[in-house]
């Protein structure tokens, strides 16, 4: 066996592994390390494909930024998981005859007779230049319309954030350092003229 | 494919000034604003609405008639595409016109970021028209939808217009996913997104039969969810109701133009060559919406939540013009199929911002009046514009001399032609039963004893433009010619 197809059944062995852990651990956030196990062995997957700039945003966005995200989620909403499983044993026999319906129509259209290996054909080994410049190449040329309107895109979401958060002028508690300096003892500290009290 | 390969041609920009130049003015709004003290944001609503004025001027001058690509055949220019985008600017002038004193009303609202996002969903609608390549339909799609979704959710403290927001964003995110996923099985039959070049790889028969289909079903059902025909359409009723009216007549509006641009793009200029499938699919969804569309409004007390459901209902009537194009292989009536179709949406979207404006003209002092009950007696209140809700109710219920009529009767014409008997005997008794929860309204407005006596209160601007609303309701469906003929001449030019 080459060096080259071990390393392609590890990643994928251990990619079938964190993916069935996903769905089968009862600790959610244990499925979701598992889930970013799973994207690393994907991308050292897409890696051996020599689409390393698939791999690398799989890396930065997914594991990096979305699934960051996602495990303060998992950790701030207290999901009650009893709850969830609540009535489990008694919706499984309706559950699994449409999920065994869905599979099945799903595999007649889906199976190897339209969608199959032959059909689609082995892709194309990709090009010499590197995956980044050729990515770069095609945004800035062919594809700067949707790449620009993509950012407009982002703008609506940052205004859409504002316009929905912010709520005026906060009320918080900042210091003025104008007001500060040109404050005098007197506005401050005021002095009490007590009588003495005796005691007993 | 190398480096060197790679041929680059500078794009037209002059074909896509319009899109520019609304990007920019939105942006260069959103930075004024900054400087603006005055809590009525007068002088954002003015720019907003010249650079919907200016789009519509730069729209003109550049449009040449011709068919025109560019940015690597992304973007399409022609006539069709032009008319449908002035349409755009003129209702979103009147919606924001309309709107206007209803969010002055409403502090949360009465925000410049209310204009900055309708300018960017009307350039998302633009994007939309003028889409050449299924990737440039889905992110003009998305703009649109996000400045919507965040519009809803505007008014923060009202919990109906939260949960609105949340179901659309939802059910508009996973439409978008349907949508998606019917793309990405086209790109895999013809290994292109460009709808021109789908269209010819599909004709020269470069592709795989069961994966387009396949596709198509995602394809189809994810533009039924944007149109909202049945079984796609529970988010339309709770949307229109629990979004602020002015919103709901944003929604109810405009956008409904931008979809049958898509419609067009998307299943007659790219995958004709699979109209007798879509045309099957599509005559499902009109049967089925004008069904539920129309029997579910007779139930409703919510004025919102009873034109949403006409508004299933119009949507499903507007699919049996896009139905009749072909028959067995013959294109002959298409101009006129889908020419009539061009004409319902549009007079449809004309008569739609007209009678949501009427419920923000009785809407005053932050009060609703959205119930059916707060139109009894408008007679007494105000003769003028309880004729002008008349007219609007005529025109939908399509009673002959307003433009409604003309705009089912062109459809049914087209689906006679077809061959589709039936569908037309289908389509008309459906309508019948729709004329009931319209005339409701009238009988209300005319026989009732008011409950609220208070005359209407309204800016002078705003009367105005309701009458004109009106007005133009009445004409066209005196003068129809010349919108239909218009809509046939741009369809001439654009297919």
């Amino acid at each position: 066996m080459e060096f080259k197809t071990f390393v392609f059944y590890f990643f994928s062995a251990i990619l079938v592994f964190a993916g069935l852990r996903v769905i089968t651990s009862r600790n959610p956030v244990h499925a979701a390390l598992f889930l970013v196990l799973a994207f690393f062995s994907a991308a050292g997957v897409w890696m051996l494909l020599q689409a390393e700039f698939l791999a690398i945003a799989l890396i930065l966005i997914y594991v990096g930024a979305v699934m960051v995200l996602f495990l303060f989620v998992v950790m701030m909403l207290d999901i009650n998981l009893d709850r969830l499983r609540e009535g489990f044993w008694s919706y499984l026999p309706l559950g699994s005859i449409i999920a065994l319906l869905m599979v099945t129509e799903m595999a007649l259209v889906l199976g190897g007779n339209y969608f199959g290996l032959f059909e689609s054909g082995v892709p194309q080994a990709t090009a010499e230049v590197s995956n980044v410049k050729a990515v770069g190449r095609l945004i800035f040329t062919e594809y700067v319309y949707p790449f620009e309107l993509a950012s407009v895109i982002l703008l609506v979401g940052i205004v859409a954030a504002v316009a929905l958060t912010q709520r005026g002028k906060r009320k918080n508690k900042s210091v003025n350092p104008a007001q500060q300096v040109f404050v005098k003892a007197a506005d401050r500290v005021r002095v009490l003229q007590m009588p003495a009290e005796k005691r007993d | 494919m190398t480096l060197a390969d790679m041929q680059f041609q500078v794009p037209d920009l002059r074909l896509a000034s319009a899109e520019i130049f609304m990007l920019l003015m939105a942006c260069v709004i959103l930075i004024v604003d900054l400087f603006v003290k005055d809590r009525k944001r007068t002088v954002i609503f003015v720019a907003t609405q010249l650079t919907l004025v200016g789009a519509a001027v730069v729209t003109f001058a550049t449009s040449t008639g011709e068919i025109g690509y560019t940015f690597s055949n992304m973007y399409v220019g022609d006539l069709m595409g032009d008319l449908l985008k002035l349409l755009v600017y003129l209702t979103v002038i009147i919606v924001l016109f309309y709107s206007r004193d209803y969010i002055l009303e409403r502090e949360q609202m009465a925000r410049s970021e209310y204009y900055v996002l309708a300018l960017f969903a009307t350039l998302g609608m633009m994007v939309m028209i003028s889409a050449n390549h299924f990737l440039t339909v889905y992110i003009g799609l998305e703009l649109l939808s996000l400045s919507l979704y965040a519009l809803v959710a505007m008014n923060r403290d009202s919990v109906p217009a939260t949960e609105a927001a949340m179901k659309y964003f939802v059910l508009g995110a996973l439409a978008s996913g349907l949508l998606l996923y019917g793309m990405s099985m086209i790109y895999g039959a013809t290994g292109t997104l460009e709808i021109t070049a789908v269209a010819e790889r599909l004709y020269t028969g470069q592709a795989n039969k069961p994966i387009l289909v396949f596709g198509l079903v995602f394809l189809v059902s994810g533009i039924a969810f944007k149109l909202g025909v049945v079984p796609f359409h529970m988010w339309i009723p709770d949307v229109y109701h629990g979004a602020p009216t002015a919103v709901a007549l944003f929604i109810a509006s405009a956008p409904k133009l931008a979809a049958f641009a898509i419609v067009m793009r998307m299943l007659v200029n790219g995958l004709i060559v699979l109209v007798q499938d879509w045309q099957t699919m599509l005559i499902l969804l009109a049967v089925l919406s004008m069904a539920v569309g129309n029997i579910a409004a007779i139930a409703q007390t919510n004025l919102k939540r009873m034109l949403a459901y006409s508004a299933i209902s119009h949507m499903g009537f507007m699919l049996l013009g896009l139905v009749s194009g072909v028959v067995g292989g013959d294109a002959r009536f298409a101009l006129n199929a889908y020419s009539s179709s061009m004409f319902y949406v549009i007079t449809y979207v004309l008569t739609s911002a007209g009678t949501f404006g009427m419920i923000l003209l009785l809407a005053r002092g932050g009060l609703e009046s959205d119930q059916i009950e707060d139109f009894k007696g408008l007679n007494k209140r105000s003769p003028w514009f309880a004729a002008v809700m008349m007219m609007m109710m005529f025109s939908m219920a399509g009673i002959p001399f307003f433009v409604g009529f003309f705009a089912k009767f062109s459809v049914l014409q087209a689906v006679v032609a077809s061959g589709n008997l039936w569908l037309a005997v289908v389509a008309v008794l459906f309508s019948l039963i729709g004329c009931f929860y319209y005339l409701r309204i009238v009988k209300i407005m005319y026989f009732d004893q008011p409950t609220n006596t208070t005359p209407i209160h309204a800016p002078l601007d705003m009367k105005i433009l309701m009458s004109a609303n009106g007005l133009a309701v009445a004409l066209l469906g005196i003068f129809p010619q010349a919108l239909m003929s218009l809509c046939a001449f741009a369809l001439l030019r654009s297919l």
